[in-house]
């Protein structure tokens, strides 16, 4: 398999903001490669700079191929791009939207309608209706179909699920899956670490820093700590407290758990409860667990 | 092809959508002519004269007969003194006074010159000037009548306007002037607008990243508007004709080519402006302050220009709109051709193609 | 244990559409209280109720005491109020914000400089006093301007998705300063799409369509409907 995206020491400022800081990446085709990292870590900035909408002021990157200075305008007959904000004609109805679309890229709806079908399908009972009265699932799905309408071999999606509840999200995410299916390539941004695993690769991105570029089994595999997850009812007060402990490595909640991390790298859930019990903190569980993302990236974070 | 067609047919969406732009762009310059219009007849009407006449002869009173016939004019009193002027002004009825020269009747014979002083209350300069115009307009055309042939004898300032607009009529030069303001406001702010919307929306974004070329977003943007603004213009030029009896004594089709042409000049500024400003408020602060302004102070359209410091008329050369003005008014008031108007014509030309190329080239293939 | 929002069957129509639809429940007094659904189910409507920002169409309500229908001036100074899109002036500078804000709600002049130290010392924005907000990251932004709701001492804070597309230790570090808060007796009514910031909260309500489906704390709705996570509750729930 040959590379749909190649990223060769990509840098950009804006004054003295560092953007992006010499990013290397290559995105194999036909993969789901997810860009994962806050709001200012550099994903829209990367994303403009591939779809030709902006110039890096450092190295170069291609598009199957096609360089993004030289070929620009072979580039925009290929790719496919949904900006951050779903950019719809609010005025226009979903119908009018969706022809737009398809006209510029010189094409019909008819045309490619088998591939937008699934996710259009769901919109148009409501075709007649204009863009700006649409929820945000409905808009998402709707921004989704204009940028696929004209087939792309490339789609990028800018925070597609950004401000989507999960069902809507869950759902985009299955619809991504099966587009995969058509031979495309999705590259997509988000700030939600539980959407990595939906992905083949991804890449976590911070200050305009690619951290770590893996498969998200490949990620926690390579995770560099034992972790472990402590239960209790009164979890504020273990939290406060294990802060200031003098062997704790890293220590953050997730959800109804502590995730916990000790400095020394052989430590055992029995000497840590043995540990735990002589520093007076309240009744609690603890067991060894396995990472996920968002514990790599908050290791990785860590290690900056 | 198709996609340029497609194109233009959401941009003409986005305009008939916004009921209250179109009611705006349509209701605005109609309620003008209305307003305008009579406002500017009436206060002409209803303006109060007094009469300073030491002379009291045969010609003094065949010209006063005239002026207060010819309907503008009210006579509020005789004076019979130079000490009443002051106060009949103080009391702030009487708008202006008609001096004559002691034996004005007998001077004009004799002498062929005679002067008349005109003494108008200025607080509000725009009237004051039609006012003095008017009587100045209509001594000269007593004159003339009793003596074709003869130069003109009695010492009046001549305005050249009035030469062509024998019925004084101020809504003649006030329709050239609107149509102008209206094309401008059409074009150049309506487009900026528009383009700058799409900025401010991210669908720029799409669209620079899709195979449109720059050049043909542009002109499928900016199409709708040609035409748009060329409809309201006819629709002005009608208003004036059976409301107001404003004639186009020039040819019709030169008329709508000189619209065409402005209407372009109009957009190419347009366009300027949607590439420096980022946001819609941006844009409309930028057309109404920079276009808008300087369009309707120095065109002349309700400022003579000629009144004005040295420096503003050289800045008033820069002023596409003044051209524009001149072309319009000569060829409706004064049916004049092409041949007199040419150069006017190529002035705006270049302004256009200038425009049209800075423009073009500012705007970007890219986000920055 | 004091009742600081109350809703008994509170209804909002606009037109003929039902967009809070016989809602009732309570929070109490230093509770965080997770407001979760999905995007149109009528979250941000009931949230402008309980402000004083619309008024409801049936059903009684009450925050702070104070009747929603008839008290809403009242209820406007008994509240701080925080969303990711509407926070701080961007053009202004931290402490100039502080003053702002603080001067909104009437607090004297004293009261304000003492504030704004306490407030920049404990956010660690000390050295920042002067720089403008624009120049801040997102996460600073973010926990300065919840501190900034919390000015004027009020009773309930309203969050609306206080934590969309923050790192995830700024998002820890914004949590830390709600329990924070809490502790010191503030209730706190929040909005959020991230299922693991429902665990932290002490109850949860669910709504769909207007209408609130489940309530109660995090495990026990984990129990009620079998399942592991809060994700799968709310997937459950809303998928109904």
């Amino acid at each position: 398999m040959s590379q749909a995206v190649i990223i060769d020491h990509v840098s950009k400022n804006y004054g003295k903001i560092k953007a992006l800081r010499n990013i290397n990446l290559e995105i194999q085709q036909q993969e789901i490669f997810g860009l994962i990292g806050p709001d200012g870590a550099g994903k829209t900035s990367l994303f403009r700079i591939l779809t030709t909408l902006l110039l890096p002021d450092e190295g170069r990157a291609s598009i199957l191929g096609q360089d993004v200075i030289r070929d620009y305008k072979k580039i925009r007959k290929i790719i496919g791009y949904m900006p951050g904000r779903f950019s719809l004609y609010q005025d226009l109805s979903v119908e009018e939207n969706l022809s737009l679309f398809a006209a510029i890229f010189g094409t019909t709806i008819e045309e490619n309608y088998d591939l937008v079908k699934e996710i259009y399908s769901q919109i148009e009972p409501f075709k007649k209706r204009k863009a700006g009265n649409l929820s945000g699932g409905m808009k998402q799905k709707l921004a989704l179909s204009c940028a696929l309408i004209h087939k792309p071999e490339i789609l990028f999606l800018d925070e597609p699920t950004t401000g989507v509840d999960p069902v809507s999200r869950k759902e985009f995410w299955g619809m991504l899956r099966r587009l995969k299916d058509y031979g495309i390539t999705i590259l997509v941004s988000t700030p939600y670490m539980d959407e990595a695993n939906l992905c083949d690769r991804i890449g976590l991105i911070q200050n305009g820093e690619l951290l770590s570029v893996n498969t998200p089994e490949q990620l926690k595999s390579e995770y560099p700590n034992r972790l472990f997850a402590i239960h209790s009812e009164k979890k504020y007060q273990i939290l406060q407290s294990l802060k200031g402990y003098e062997n704790t490595h890293s220590i953050f909640s997730f959800g109804d758990e502590i995730h916990y991390v000790d400095k020394r790298k052989n430590a055992i859930p029995e000497v840590l409860e043995n540990d735990f019990n002589g520093l007076d903190l309240p009744e609690f569980k603890l067991k060894e667990i396995q990472p996920t993302v968002e514990d790599c990236f908050l290791e990785l974070m860590q290690q900056k | 092809m198709k996609r340029f067609y497609a194109f233009v047919k959401k941009e003409f969406y986005h305009i008939l959508r916004d009921y209250r732009t179109m009611l705006i762009l349509f209701g605005m310059p109609v309620a003008q002519i209305m307003l305008f219009g009579f406002a500017i007849t009436n206060e002409i009407k209803d303006a109060h004269i007094a009469i300073l006449d030491p002379s009291k002869d045969h010609e003094t009173s065949r010209l006063n007969e005239k002026i207060l016939s010819s309907g503008y004019f009210i006579l509020d009193k005789y004076l019979n003194s130079p000490g009443e002027i002051e106060s009949v002004f103080e009391e702030g009825k009487v708008k202006i006074v008609v001096v004559y020269d002691e034996d004005f009747g007998r001077k004009l014979l004799k002498n062929k010159a005679a002067s008349i002083q005109i003494i108008a209350d200025a607080t509000d300069p725009n009237t004051a000037n039609t006012l003095t115009n008017y009587i100045s307009a209509i001594f000269q055309d007593y004159v003339q009548s009793q003596n074709p042939l003869a130069i003109s004898p009695v010492r009046v300032i001549p305005e050249v306007r009035f030469r062509y607009n024998p019925d004084l009529k101020g809504v003649f030069l006030f329709i050239p002037g609107l149509i102008t303001i209206i094309l401008m406001l059409v074009s150049a702010m309506m487009t900026s607008i528009s383009l700058t919307r799409e900025k401010e929306l991210g669908t720029m974004e799409v669209l620079l990243a899709s195979p449109m070329k720059p050049v043909q977003i542009i002109v499928a943007k900016v199409i709708p508007y040609i035409i748009l603004a060329f409809i309201i213009s006819i629709v002005i030029l009608l208003l004036g004709y059976l409301v107001f009896k404003v004639p186009v004594k020039g040819n019709i089709a030169l008329l709508i080519s000189e619209f065409l042409l402005f209407i372009i000049t109009a957009l190419s500024l347009g366009i300027l402006i949607s590439t420096i400003a980022k946001t819609q408020q941006v844009a409309l602060m930028m057309s109404l302050m920079g276009l808008m302004l300087p369009t309707i102070i120095l065109s002349g359209f309700i400022f003579p220009v000629e009144n004005m410091p040295k420096i503003l008329q050289w800045i008033s050369y820069l002023i596409p709109a003044k051209w524009f003005i001149t072309i319009v008014k000569g060829i409706m008031l004064k049916g004049l051709g092409i041949e007199a108007i040419w150069k006017e014509t190529l002035i705006i030309l270049g302004f256009t193609l200038f425009f049209l190329i800075v423009s073009i080239k500012k705007f970007k293939i890219r986000l920055a | 244990m004091d009742h600081v929002i109350t809703s008994n069957n509170l209804t909002k129509k606009f037109g003929n559409f039902t967009a809070v639809d016989r809602i009732s429940f309570s929070v109490l007094k230093g509770e965080i209280f997770g407001f979760l659904g999905a995007n149109g189910a009528g979250k941000t409507t009931v949230m402008k109720m309980f402000c004083g920002l619309l008024s409801p169409t049936g059903g009684e309500g009450s925050v702070a005491g104070l009747d929603i229908f008839t008290q809403r001036e009242k209820i406007k100074k008994r509240i701080g109020y925080m969303s990711q899109r509407f926070s701080l002036y961007e053009d202004l500078t931290v402490s100039e914000n502080i003053t702002f804000y603080a001067g909104i709600y009437g607090l004297k002049k004293n009261d304000i400089k003492e504030k704004r130290e306490a407030l920049t010392e404990r956010l660690h924005l000390g050295d920042f006093q002067n720089n403008l907000i624009s120049s801040l990251p997102l996460g600073w932004k973010q926990k300065l301007a919840f501190s900034v709701a919390l000015i004027h001492s009020p009773d309930i804070v309203f969050l609306d998705e206080p934590t969309g597309g923050v790192d995830p230790v700024t998002r820890r570090q914004f949590w830390d300063l709600i329990y924070e808060a809490a502790r010191q007796g503030v209730t706190i009514f929040v909005t959020t799409h991230y299922m693991d910031e429902a665990e932290y909260c002490d109850r949860i309500s669910m709504m769909v369509d207007g209408r609130i489906e489940a309530l109660g704390k995090p495990s026990e709705l984990k129990t009620q409907f079998g399942v592991k996570t809060m994700n799968e509750v709310f997937l459950k729930l809303a998928r109904k």
